[in-house]
């Protein structure tokens, strides 16, 4: 938990912890299109939530919005009750700046559909170019925690290897890996499995099943791969045209869905 | 007809004039047209609109105008500074231009997953530039920015329009002394393709060395 932040109104006045994640009535907008509007939504600390939902319904946008890949339209995303874009002051919406961002950034870690490894560098060099040049940490100590991270993902003998000698499978274990070494509270998986040959899902999937259960780090699962969300998460959250239709526990949502709209996406998709 | 002795009687002389001038014009304006137009690369995409909008314009301007014009420009208007270095900055000015346009298409060329990667890290965004996007843009860049460095030393006789004397000035004086012009062009063409042939392998080589 950071101790370090500046702790905002919201927090100050709560005596509860805030929540690991907050939307409040948050409003995208990409051109005239409203992806999502008054969005409001808490996920808790170490709590795992999979985001189900067809295709333009908001869910990815939720984390690239949280990542800060994309600017908000309007309200306010709280994390660990610090404000993450804007922060209210005299119930005014203000902008922060590009330092304060990155302090609560730092906190959030992200795995994409496509990897996003950097191939110019080494698979060890992906891993420890930001815990070096973000966290402060040594060469030594970097390489150290990013070697002990292949471990755990199985491909500590590919360390020297670059990205593109490397299975997508493998890839996406490192880019896990890479995300790990910035030890976040809270982990993005947008569709990480996506764009996989069937046959690799299963060792990534793995490696996050790994994580999960022997970390509380947040989780925030975009995925298409049901057993996954019904092994991992602990809420499921459906949506549609931006909004939230249905929220439940994956046994319930996967097997008794209410809402009608839920049934049939889920009719379609298992 | 061709007389073989004017020939090697030439070659030395052009081949001074060559080193001295030629060459150290293309060299010394490759480097500073290649900084530069990094420089006028990063400078267009990161900079906000009021600055980097007028910038445009002024490379634009450059660019679409022609070399002799911008030699006896600066030439007549700084006399102070010798023709030599006038050459040196106005040509490595000048092909800073193309060679940031080069820059730009390859830093477009990277895709945006790897903005987004390096945001998702928190690189800062110098870092970012200098880990994650020069390397991967300039590797794209550099068969470009070799012709760009080709394409001036041919450019390198305009310089006779602010009297430096480099290889082909001396071609030609060399020629109205001996009242034959052939033999010492000859050489002077010779020499242009000895020196951008290995060049242009070279930056083959470079490129393949750089490939991952």
């Amino acid at each position: 938990m950071p101790t370090d932040s500046t702790p905002t109104t919201e927090a100050a006045t709560s005596t509860d912890p805030a929540p690991r994640i907050e939307f409040e009535d948050v409003e995208k907008k990409f051109g005239k299109t409203t992806v999502l509007k008054d969005l409001n939504f808490t996920i808790g600390r170490g709590e795992r939530v999979t985001l189900i939902g067809p295709s333009g319904s908001g869910k990815t946008t939720i984390l690239r919005l949280l990542m800060t890949l994309e600017d908000l339209t309007d309200g306010y995303i709280w994390v660990d009750g610090d404000p993450l874009t804007h922060d209210r002051r005299d119930g005014k919406r203000v902008e922060l700046k590009p330092k304060q961002i990155a302090q609560v950034r730092k906190r959030i870690g992200m795995v994409f559909q496509q990897f996003n490894l950097f191939p110019n560098m080494s698979v060890l060099d992906n891993i420890t170019e930001a815990p070096i040049h973000v966290l402060g940490q040594s060469k030594d100590e970097a390489k150290e925690n990013a070697l002990t991270l292949l471990d755990r993902v199985g491909l500590r003998n590919r360390a020297d290897a670059h990205p593109t000698q490397l299975s997508g499978g493998q890839q996406q274990r490192v880019a896990i890996a890479r995300a790990l070494a910035m030890d976040p509270e809270i982990l993005l998986l947008d569709e990480v499995t996506s764009a996989l040959d069937p046959e690799l899902v299963g060792d990534v999937l793995g490696v996050l099943e790994d994580v999960a259960e022997t970390t509380d780090i947040t989780m925030l699962i975009v995925t298409h791969e049901m057993q996954f969300a019904r092994d991992v998460s602990q809420r499921v959250m459906m949506f549609d045209g931006g909004q939230i239709v249905e929220e439940a526990p994956p046994e319930e949502m996967f097997t008794r869905p209410k809402n009608e709209r839920t049934q049939k996406f889920l009719e379609a998709i298992i | 007809m061709f007389d073989s002795e004017l020939f090697l009687e030439a070659l030395p002389v052009l081949l001074k004039a060559f080193v001295e001038v030629t060459l150290v014009v293309t060299v010394l304006g490759s480097l500073l047209a290649a900084v530069l137009g990094l420089v006028w690369a990063i400078a267009l995409r990161e900079l906000p609109a009021a600055i980097g909008r007028p910038l445009r314009w002024v490379l634009d301007f450059i660019r679409m105008t022609p070399l002799p014009v911008h030699l006896l420009v600066v030439y007549y208007a700084f006399t102070q500074i010798s023709p030599k270095t006038v050459g040196i900055l106005v040509i490595g000015i000048h092909y800073s231009t193309y060679m940031a346009e080069s820059y730009r298409s390859g830093i477009d060329s990277i895709r945006s997953g790897q903005w987004e990667a390096a945001t998702a890290l928190s690189l800062p965004r110098s870092r970012t530039w200098r880990a994650v996007i020069l390397p991967q843009a300039i590797r794209n860049t550099l068969p470009s920015l070799g012709n760009w460095a080709i394409a001036m030393f041919k450019d390198t006789p305009f310089l006779i329009f602010i009297s430096v004397p480099e290889m082909v000035t001396a071609a030609r004086v060399f020629g109205g002394r001996n009242f034959s012009y052939i033999e010492a062009m000859t050489v002077a063409g010779l020499l242009f393709l000895l020196a951008s042939y290995p060049t242009a392998v070279l930056m083959q080589k470079l490129e393949k060395k750089l490939a991952y």
